[in-house]
Formats: structure tokens, sequence, C-alpha cells
């Protein structure tokens, strides 16, 4: 008897929450729905929050000036929490319970191909802002962040000129997943057809959330007992901080052994203490410090968005390179809509291709016709003590991406693209 | 061209010596303003032997203040453009100046120019910092320098110095005499690099003949070899014990609060991470007051700061055992879960106080840098101060446990519960006690870890699966099985990653502290006893 | 003539239990795929795919949850690492899986992408195999089945129990962890098998094919109560029950332990598995963080929201806590740790029995204060006292 009621009772407990689950969609025929999928909590936080306050204020900018075709822009916005099966549910979640135009979000290249099935299917459009590993090339997906000819070449190619350092011999240190695997597997076919050969190149790997690198450190300066030594470093989130401390505390100065890091940007350095990094380096498109009025204008908007929206430490916020990427790509999306007047997925890739627009970066950059990615200035800054870049050398133009690098066998025939 | 405008400086400064504050020599001045990069840098180590005059223009360089207009060198002395050529300002607005931005190789001739010109002029710590610098990175040029400072009375640290930097660079010399004199006196050196820069001398290069084509010269690099790697490769040993100390000391910070309340209480307690945290955070805060209410003592904050911990993490040990463990006594695992989901709202409740990001904390001036002991080896001063730390800690600890009646309770209570209660212990109150020690010891680690390692919400889950490997592994009842225990690890650690990296050496110290459970479930130090059901 | 052990298998759950599994059985062999493929899109009581998929998850944590109680609810151990087993069919049949992608990957080659950014040349000698759907079938079962029988073994020889016995699980499945992070290992390291195409040659993103693995997990849950009601009632899940209360006394009467407890956890963890391996299509990403510590925390506070000992209420737990969850992550994303944390506090504190036990014993007032005293049910008695990893605990003496 009791038994029986238990059981009913109980099942019908769970379907009464899972009723209340069901979302009940508002549907409002005058607004644009625009979905941000970003992790606001869980190892991700860190970097990807900035993001999705940064679309919010570039939302906010684009209804203030009329929104696009006249309708307002409605964010939606969603917490994978760091989660890369939930980056999935959530973009399902988005596409075809919310039913937006377009998605801004995603940061390591882990979410970005989970969500990728759910894109293709569902035939949406997803902008990413992050720099990666190139290698992809998706008719659903706007790569507004570098691929590695835009960020990591350029870079080995100032450290290995007069004014870099003349470097010989290079230590490719990176945390362990697909972006510094691919990025070092570029350079070292890079540099050994600059006639370096491989023993002097060290390449080491550590976990995410590594954080003793007392050993690496001790290694790195064994190896550089050889002189014209320079450090690429691949290490992603946390780990940057103790990797930094520990390096300047083993005394190797940026003068002896330069360090040139392509995930390390004004928001990974308001964790550090930077009188040691004084003349470390960062390869971006962007930096913070960047003099002209686009830049200025930016960072001014974005500060008073954060304290208007009560974001904390709101008077310190900084703005990086994938805030610039989210911003630029947020307004090219706008301008693809009012050229194609829809905000059909179709209509909008092909409306997109050739757009170009004013960025922050005091570059007018471009959407490349046919290869998804925007044309991307160079610019390589030396660590300031107050925690900004002195940029010391930078492209004259936008850079044209190679999502297929040419130096990873089998990339052969996708040189065109 | 680099060599001959070299040799026409050093010609015209022996012409120029006697004139004070003379103008440079043209020729150096036309390098610095070359717009060719390999120009101006040759130029700018050229500075090193230019004499007095160019001590202002090596100042104006870092300071900023260096630059060209209308292809001329020119410094902005006082708001006023002088030109480098003639000594004479110009008539020029300071804003027009083009000035030249140090990067990272600039800013090393610069400093090679700077030792240069202090090495015979400035007071004693100047002078062997500048010997310093230049042993490090000695040029052929400087050596008319070298023997002037070597004629004269430079003191021994320089002298030794001086004479490696000369050694270095007569190593390359066309007589194979100085060549082999320069092979021995190298001998003493500890450095790598002198030791990268003898190798060649004894290889054979891809022909199959001897590089270097004098055999005593060969034999004296041989025998500078053996003895500088003797060296070198004690120092690495060392620095490999030091760092294992130093992640057991961490180990042991993190670990002991965890020790002592598992072994009053039996509860594992997984929010131990976020007490590490609440540490960490009350550091900040007493780092940003200091900051903004007492700038000129910042310095000591980390001394103000260590109460500070103690007493907040404490706070919370105390808060979370009256609230939720007390109400699961005997229960252990329902008080791993419900700590459990302390520790998800405590690193919720940091992320939405403080923001998600990662806060910095400034190592205090006597906790940068590091000691160099010899052949290279540098020991961070941060991680020596939490070495020492960590051995206070424990003392303290070890004079409560053994000198207090808290002690005696805790130890009695860990020992057999039931007849500590019936011989009168308050077994609640030591509970709470405990706990609170516990806590508060790791409001220390947090304090230790949060000049070493990052500061974040979530910064106590990295340590939590450590903290329980050194807590069973050690035993418990006794502090010596985390002592022993906590440095043990350490030191294995970091043996192995040198063999194995360091992901597979945290995969096989698992496995052996689990293949090590099974045979020894009780740990390294247990506690003897009659119980049934262990 | 002994009854044949389907019917056995049966009857060992109560009627009006069955009554409920048949209503459920309905429910996901009949309306879901009429919801989800028949009606049209904008039918009010049409199913989306993400709602399908949504639920085929959750009835796989269902699955774990129901595996979960049977160790811990009836016989006493904790395990904190038991998402390892769980990720380990997943991965397991992931390799199937990314197998089957064929050259539809981002190089257009024979082997998956993330070994051709390795730069291997050829498959590593643990993926022999991997393209037959059978051995992937078997290798979801007897992965995790092998490990957990080692493990096991050397576990409960040695008598480890308590909260030592769930320190070191979190241990091992810390150490999965790390090593499936790494890409050398050879399973895709931070990216995991991702970009399924296929699955037993079907299209992975058909909605047949989607509700072909709702119903499949569904099937899996339902044989999973089945076999757990049986066990429990059996002689074996009596004296499991009597080793969870009083393991020495149990070695006292002449019963080895080791044997009993051995057989649940290879089963329970053989489960988890199978659970794995349905998941993956579903969810299409397998990466290390399942194996993460948390993730299998969560596993136990599932467990002991529904109900421990009662395998209804490790259903019950699995279903509110992760619905709970998706509601919370859309709308509330900062307060959705504070929930959880709470959650597992009060379930401690103010409810052990969890939420099953609540209901049970609203009911069991009601009753008392009506004619009939509760009948005595088939389910397993619950857990009173704990065994203790310390010393023999009293309650609070003197303060």
């Amino acid at each position: 008897m009791q038994n029986r009621r238990t059981f009913i009772k109980s099942l019908v407990l769970s379907a009464s929450i899972a009723a209340i689950g069901m979302p009940m969609a508002a549907s409002a025929a005058d607004t644009i729905k625009v979905g941000i999928l970003h992790s606001l909590s869980g190892t991700m936080a860190i970097s990807e929050t900035a993001l999705k306050n940064v679309a919010l204020m570039t939302i906010e900018e684009i209804n203030a000036a009329g929104g696009v075709m006249g309708k307002k822009l409605e964010p939606v916005v969603v917490d994978p929490a760091s989660n890369w099966p939930l980056f999935a549910e959530r973009a399902r979640q988005l596409i075809s319970q919310d039913k937006v135009a377009v998605v801004f979000g995603c940061w390591t290249s882990v979410s970005r191909k989970s969500v990728l099935p759910v894109f293709k299917e569902l035939n949406s459009l997803l902008f990413y802002p992050v720099q990666y590993e190139g290698e992809e090339l998706e008719k659903n997906v706007f790569y507004t962040g570098a691929a590695p000819n835009q960020q990591a070449i350029p870079a080995v190619e100032y450290l290995m000129s007069e004014e870099g350092g003349g470097a010989r011999r290079f230590v490719l240190l990176g945390t362990d997943y697909v972006y510094p695997r691919t990025t070092n597997k570029i350079l070292r076919a890079f540099l050994n057809s600059k006639g370096i050969p491989d023993s002097d190149i060290m390449e080491e790997y550590t976990p995410f959330g590594h954080s003793d690198y007392q050993t690496i450190i001790a290694n790195i300066k064994k190896f550089a007992a050889g002189g014209k030594t320079a450090v690429v470093s691949t290490i992603n989130g946390d780990s940057n901080v103790p990797f930094y401390r520990e390096l300047g505390n083993a005394g190797l100065k940026a003068t002896d052994v330069p360090v040139v890091a392509f995930s390390v940007g004004e928001e990974e350095l308001r964790g550090v203490d930077t009188k040691p990094l004084l003349g470390h380096l960062a390869a971006w498109n962007y930096f913070m410090s960047v003099d002209n009025p686009e830049n200025k204008a930016f960072i001014a908007k974005y500060r008073a968005w954060a304290k208007a929206n009560n974001v904390p430490n709101a008077d310190t916020v900084v703005t990086n390179d994938p805030m610039e990427a989210t911003y630029v790509g947020i307004h090219m999306w706008k301008q693809a809509v009012e050229k194609a007047g829809t905000t059909d997925t179709d209509k909008v890739i092909e409306a997109m291709g050739g757009q170009t627009f004013k960025a922050p970066s005091g570059f007018t950059l471009t959407m490349d016709k046919t290869n998804h990615h925007l044309h991307k200035p160079v610019l390589i800054g030396e660590v300031r003590e107050d925690g900004q870049f002195d940029v010391v050398w930078q492209t004259k133009e936008p850079i044209r991406a190679q999502p297929w690098s040419p130096f990873i066998q089998g990339n052969e025939s996708k040189q065109g693209l | 061209m680099f060599r001959t405008l070299l040799c026409r400086c050093a010609l015209l400064l022996a012409l120029g010596a006697g004139t004070a504050q003379a103008a440079l020599a043209p020729e150096l001045v036309e390098g610095l303003a070359a717009s060719d990069f390999s120009a101006r840098m040759a130029a700018i180590e050229a500075l090193a032997t230019a004499g007095p005059s160019a001590v202002e223009v090596v100042d104006a360089l870092e300071e900023g203040r260096f630059g060209t207009v209308e292809g001329r060198a020119v410094i902005v002395r006082g708001g006023q453009v002088i030109d480098l050529a003639t000594g004479e300002a110009l008539e020029v607005e300071a804003a027009a100046v083009g000035i030249v931005r140090l990067n990272n190789r600039l800013r090393r001739a610069a400093s090679t120019a700077r030792a240069g010109l202090t090495l015979e002029t400035g007071s004693e710590g100047e002078r062997l910092a500048a010997a310093r610098t230049l042993a490090e990175n000695p040029s052929e040029a400087l050596l008319p320098l070298f023997r002037r400072v070597l004629a004269g009375d430079p003191g021994e640290a320089v002298r030794d110095l001086v004479t490696q930097a000369m050694a270095r660079v007569q190593l390359a010399s066309a007589d194979p005499a100085e060549r082999r004199a320069a092979a021995e006196a190298l001998g003493t050196s500890s450095s790598r690099v002198v030791l990268a820069m003898l190798e060649p001398l004894v290889e054979r290069d891809a022909a199959g003949n001897w590089r270097e084509p004098d055999e005593s010269v060969r034999a004296a690099a041989a025998d500078s070899i053996q003895s500088i790697e003797r060296r070198v490769a004690f120092a690495q040993g060392v620095g490999m014990v030091f760092s294992g100390l130093s992640l057991g000391s961490i180990l042991l910070l993190a670990a002991l609060g965890l020790a002592i309340t598992f072994g009053v209480m039996g509860v594992i307690n997984m929010a131990h991470g976020e007490l590490l945290m609440v540490g960490a955070y009350a550091t900040y805060v007493v780092q940003n007051l200091f900051r903004q209410h007492l700038p000129e003592y910042f310095d000591y904050y980390v001394l103000a700061a260590v109460p500070v911990a103690f007493f907040v993490a404490a706070a919370v040990g105390i808060v979370m055992e009256r609230t939720v463990l007390r109400f699961l006594y005997g229960r252990p695992l329902e008080s791993l879960l419900a700590t459990w989901g302390i520790s998800l709202v405590l690193i919720q409740a940091a992320r939405v106080t403080f923001g998600p990001q990662n806060l910095e904390l400034a190592n205090p001036s006597w906790m940068a840098g590091s000691v160099e002991l010899f052949a290279g080896l540098s020991l961070p001063w941060n991680r020596i101060w939490i070495l020492g730390f960590s051995v206070f800690v424990l003392v303290l600890l070890w004079a409560m446990m053994q000198k207090t009646r808290l002690g005696m309770f805790v130890r009695a209570v860990t020992q057999n519960r039931a007849m500590a209660g019936c011989v009168g212990v308050p077994t609640g109150r030591v509970d709470m006690l405990a706990f609170a020690i516990g806590a508060g010891v790791a409001g220390l680690g947090g304090l230790a870890l949060s000049q070493i390692a990052n500061v974040g919400p979530a910064m106590g889950q990295g340590y939590i699966v450590d903290s329980f490997m050194v807590v069973v592994l050690g035993g418990v009842g006794q502090l010596a099985g985390a002592v022993s225990a906590a440095f043990g690890l350490g030191i294995f650690s970091k043996v192995l990653e040198g063999w194995t990296g360091a992901v597979i050496a945290k995969i096989l110290v698992l496995v052996f502290i689990i293949m090590f459970i099974q045979k020894r479930p009780q740990g390294i130090f247990a506690l003897k006893g009659r119980f049934v059901d262990q | 003539m002994r009854t044949p052990f389907s019917l056995r298998l049966f009857s060992a759950m109560p009627a009006p239990a069955r009554i409920a599994l048949a209503l459920f059985a309905l429910a996901a062999f009949v309306w879901v795929p009429v919801a989800h493929l028949m009606l049209p899109a904008d039918h009010a009581l049409h199913l989306s795919a993400y709602w399908v998929s949504l639920l085929g998850k959750i009835l796989c944590y269902m699955v774990v949850a129901v595996a979960m109680d049977l160790i811990w609810g009836y016989a006493g151990i904790l395990s904190l690492g038991h998402g390892m087993f769980f990720a380990l069919g997943g991965y397991a049949f992931g390799m199937y899986l990314m197998r089957q992608i064929g050259r539809d990957g981002s190089y257009g080659a024979d082997l998956p992408d993330f070994m051709v950014f390795l730069a291997w040349k050829e498959l590593p000698w643990y993926w022999t195999g991997s393209d037959s759907f059978l051995w992937a079938a078997f290798l979801a079962m007897a992965l995790p089945g092998v490990v957990a029988f080692v493990f096991g073994w050397f576990a409960f020889r040695s008598r480890i129990k308590g909260v030592y016995f769930s320190i070191i699980t979190q241990a091992l499945t810390y150490a999965a962890m790390l090593l499936f992070f790494r890409n050398e290992t050879g399973f895709g390291g931070n990216n995991g098998f991702t970009d399924f195409k296929r699955i037993f040659g079907y299209s992975i993103t058909a909605p047949e094919t989607r509700v072909a693995l709702f119903a499949l997990s569904a099937l899996l849950l339902i044989l999973c109560l089945l076999l757990g009601r049986y066990l429990v009632t059996s002689r074996f899940g009596r004296v499991l029950a009597a080793i969870r209360d009083a393991e020495s006394r149990v070695m006292f009467i002449g019963y080895n332990p080791l044997h009993y407890k051995l057989f649940i956890w290879t089963l329970s963890a053989v489960l988890c598995g199978i659970a794995g391996a349905l998941y993956v299509p579903q969810v299409g990403i397998i990466n290390p963080s399942e194996m993460s510590p948390a993730n299998s925390i969560e596993i136990a506070v599932w467990v002991a929201v529904g109900g421990r000992g009662t395998l209804v209420g490790a259903v019950v737990g699995a279903g509110v806590v992760n619905l709970a969850k998706t509601w919370f992550t859309v709308s509330f994303p900062e307060y959705w740790p504070f929930v959880l944390g709470f959650l597992f506090i009060a379930v401690t504190l103010f409810m052990p029995q969890g939420i099953v036990g609540l209901a049970r014993r609203l009911f069991a007032r009601r009753a008392a204060s009506g004619a009939a005293p509760a009948t005595r049910v088939g389910h397993a008695p619950e857990p009173e006292s704990e065994p203790v990893g310390g010393p023999a605990a009293v309650k609070g003496a003197g303060a």
C-alpha cells in the first residue's frame, strides 16, 4: 500500500518539477534575441566573465543607437559553468528553445568543439573571439580571434630578429591541450624551416592548474646555458601566475631569457606582481595601451558600463584582445544583418564576407570573403610595471589568416582557403 | 664595422680623456642616431668605454629621455633638448623628439654600458654589481677595461669576476697559450654557461677533426669541464632536495590542520581547502589595508596577516563546527558530504564578494628574489621563508599539544574518546577548540600559499587531495605522522618529477599511496589501541 | 523445479512498484517517441530534441545513482570515485564512436583528429577492435568491471573501510583524471572525444537515434531496478545488509565479507559503465572532467537527497537534483552552487533518509493515525548507525 503511494507520489513530484523546469518561451516579436555562451562559474569564469560583460555593453550600445533593422537586441545569457558537455546543452537550448539569431561565445577549444555539432545540426551562427590553434574552418562559425599565423609565427620571428634578441634556441612550454600542442607543432616546423635543429628546441607540457614550476624553471635554466634562448609560453589560465612568480624569483630576467606568452593579457596580469616580469613579452592583435581615439572611447565605455552594472573592482577593469574581438564581432554581425536585411543564417553568412570595422586596435579589420577569419594586425608588447603592455613592434597592415597552417602535413591542398 | 667603430672610439677616448664633460666621439654619436637597429645597439654598448660623459646618456636612455630629432642624437635635459654631437641646446620642442623606447635588447645593452662605466668609478657595491653584469656578458672590446681594473686594486670578489670575464673572452684568442690559460682559469667557475663554452673545445666537428687544434688547451678544458660538472651536479642535487622540502613544507601547512581534526573527531573535512582560501583572502584584505593606510610599513603586512589569517579561519571553523558538524558526530560519511556542501557555499561566497578573478598578492621585498648559492643554484626567498614558517608553526603546535592542558585533552580524545569522556574531559568543547585550531592552521597555510600560488575562489580545491593523502599516509594522532608524510611525499615527488615529468610523478605518488594503504591501513605512525572496527 | 530467473526477478518487486514501473515503461517507450517523432514541432505536447537528450542524460544518471545506492545504501561502502567507472564506460564506447567518424573528421584522415594533431601515425594497441560495436559494448562493461575488481580485491582484502576507503577512491579517480588529461595517453586529452557522426550505421543526430538511445537508457534503468530489488531481497542482500551494519560479527559467524562486497562493488561498476556508454552518444562528448572528484561526490549527494537504502530514492534524488541544476544554471547561475551546497548540508542534517524517507514518515504518521498498522514492506531496513572509521562515537558526553 505504502510502497505504491510512495512510488507514485515521488513520480508525480519529479514530474511536477520537470514541468516547472519547462521554460515558457515568451516571444516578443519586436526584439532580436542574441545568445551569450560564456562560463560564469568554474575555472574559466576568470577569463570569460569579462567577455559576457563586453557583449552586454556592446548590445546596449547598439540598442542606444537604434538597434538592428529598427529592432532592439535582447541578450540571452546562459552559464555553461566551464563544463564542456553543458556547453553543448546550453547551445542547443539557446538555439531551439530561446530561438536566438546568433550566439557569441566559447573560449576553450574544447567548448567550441563540443558545440560545433549543435550549430551544424541546427544551422545557427557562432562568433568565436579567442585566439586558437587553427585547423578548423566551419561554415557556421566566424572566428574573430587570431589564427597561429596572426600571433604565434610573427612573435617567434620577432624573437629571432636582431631587435628581439636574436634567439636561436627555443623552449616551447605549454599547458597540455590542443591549442598549445598544435601551436607548438606549427612552431617546430617553422623553426626547422628556418634552420633551427630539434636539439635546440625544448618542448614541455604541464596540466591545467599546475602550480609548482620549480623543476621546469631549473630545466629552462639548464637549457638556457647554451645561450641565445627564448621561451614561447602557451601556458593557459591560472598556471601563469606561479610560473611568472617562479621565473622572477629564479632570476631569469627578460634581458637574458625573454618569454613571449600567447595567453597572457591584461586580465591575467591583474593577479600578478609585475615587477619581476618587466620586459617579458606577449603577442596579441590588440593591447589596452594602444593610443588612439577608438580605443579611448572603447575603454571609457566599458569602464562606465562596469561601474553602472556593479562589476567587482569596476574602477580597475581592463580590456583585452578577446574582449575587443567580441566587440568587433557583434558590430560586424549587425552590419551583415543590415546588409542582408534578415537574420536568416545563410543570408547573414553571405553578407559577412568583406565586412570592415574600425577596431580599437587602431586598424580597420576586414572579415575575409571566404575563410570566415578576420584580417588582423600583430602587436608585440612588453610588460610594464602597471600591468599594461608597451608595444615594441607591430605589423604595418592587418594580416590575412591561414586557418590551415602550411606547416602541418596534410594541409597542402587547403592553402588557398 | 663594429670593431673599427670601437677602436676609433677607444682611440678618441685616449685622446680626449682629459676633457671633462666633453662631447662624445662623433662616430659614437653617429651610431646612436642611426636608424639601423644593430648600429644603434653597437653604439650603446660602446658607451661602456666612452668615459664619464657617457653616464648621462645611459641615464637618459633608461629614463626615456634619449631620442632623435632631424637625424641627430639628442637627450632631453630639464626640458631642454641637447644635441649630443655639440653639447649645445637645440631650438626644438621636447615633444618633437622621437624618444627611443627600450626593448629587451636595448635594455641589456644599456645595462652593459652602465656596468662598464661604473666598474672603475662606482662605489664598492656598484663595482661588484657591475663586475657581475659584465662577467655574464663580456666582449672583446672590454678587455682593456678589464686589464686596467686588474692592474689596480679592485678587491677580491671583483678580481675573481673580472678574471673570469677575461678568461671567457680569451678563450677565443688566437694565441694557444692564452687559450690554455683561459681554459685553466675557467676551471674554478661553477656556471653552466661556462660549461657550454668549454664543451665545444673537446668535441670533434662534422668532418671528424678536433675543433680545438692545440692539445694542451684541450687537456686544460677537459679538466675544467670535469670540475665544473661536479659542482653543477652537486648544486642540482641540492636544488632538488630544496624543492622537495619546499613542496613538503607547503603540504605540511595544508595538511596539518586536517590531521588534527581528523585525529580528534574522525571527520574528514572536505571544506579544508576553503579554510586555506579563507586564510589567503584574509591576507589579501590585510595587504589592501596596509596599502591604503600604512604604505610605509607595507613590507610587514605578512607579519600582521599571521594572526588575522589564523583567527579568521578559526572563526569560520567554529561556525562550521557549531552549526553543522556538531550534529553529525559518529557519522563521518555524512560529515564528509555536509562539509562538501559547505565548501561549495564558501567558494561561491568568495566569488560573489571578491569577484571570480584571481587576486594580486605582492611579495614583500624581503621575500622577493632569491639567494644565489654556488653553481647557478638560486633558492627563492619566499620558499625559504615558508619552509621556516612551517617549522615554526609545527613547533608551536607541538608545544601546544605537549605542554598545554588543551593539548592534553586533545590527545586524550584522539586516543579514546569514550574513556576521556568518562574521566571528565569535556569532549564537545575539545572538539570545537580542536576544530578551531585545525582551521586556524589551515588559515596559516593559506597565508603561505598566497605568497607562492594563485589566490582565487577555488584555490583550495587543488590542495584537498594532497592534504588527504598526507593525512592518510601519515596516520593520525601524532604530528610526527603528518610531518614525515608531508616531507617524504614532497621529496619523493620532486625526485620522480626529475625522471618522469610532473603528471606521471603525481599519478605514481597517488598509486603508491593507494598501495601503501593496503599494506598498512593505519598509516606510517599509528596509535596503538584495541579497536575492533578500525 | 526452480522458478525461472525472470519470474523471480519480477516477483521480488512488490506489486505497486511493478505498476509504477509499467507506467514508466509506457511513458518511455510509447509517449516519448510519439511526442518527439510524430507530433509537429509547435504542438504543445511536442518534446524537442533538447528535452529528449536532457531526459536521456538524466536517465543515465539515475542508473549511476542506483548503482551507488547498491553499494552505499545496502553495503555501507561510500565511494567518492564512482564517476571514474562511469567515464571509463563512456570512453570505451567513445572509442567506437570515434572510429565511426571515419574520414569525416576535420583532417579527413583514418585516425581520429586528436591523433593527427599529435602527429601519430597509427592507432595505439589499446585501440584495436574499437571499430566493432560488439567489442565496444563489451569493453564498456569489462573495463570498469576489471578495474573495480582489482581495486576492490586489494582494498577489501585489507579491510579498508569508512572514511579511509572513500578517500582512496577519491585519489583513484583523481589519478585517473590526471592520466586521461595527458594527451600522450591517447584518449584525446582535454578535448576528449567529440564530433561523433554515426552509431551502428545510423546518424547520431537523427531524431530516431535519439529516441532509440532514450529508450535504451529507460530500459537499462528498469533492468537495474529489477536486478537491484531482486538482489537486496535475496539472501545475498541480507548478508550484505549485515555486513553494512556489523562487519566483524558477520565474519565471526563464518561469512567472508570480501566476496559479497567485491561482487556488489564490481556489479555497481559495470552498471555505471553501461550507463556511461549510453550517456556519451546522447551528450555528444566525453572528457576527463567526468572523472573529477567533484562529479563523484555529486553522485553521492543524489543518493543522499533521494534516500539511501531505497532504490527508488536514488532515482528520485538523481532526477530532482539534476532537473534543479538545469533550471538553476539557466535562471540563476550565480546561485546554483549555493543551492547545491545548502542542499548537501540540509539533507545530511535534517533529512538523513532523504526525500523518500521523509515521504514515508509523513505517510506512516497518517497511516498510524488511521486504523491499519504499517505492513512490513519488502525493502531493506533503514541504516541506523554507521560503521565508524574512528574511535567509537559517544554522543557529546558533557558538552
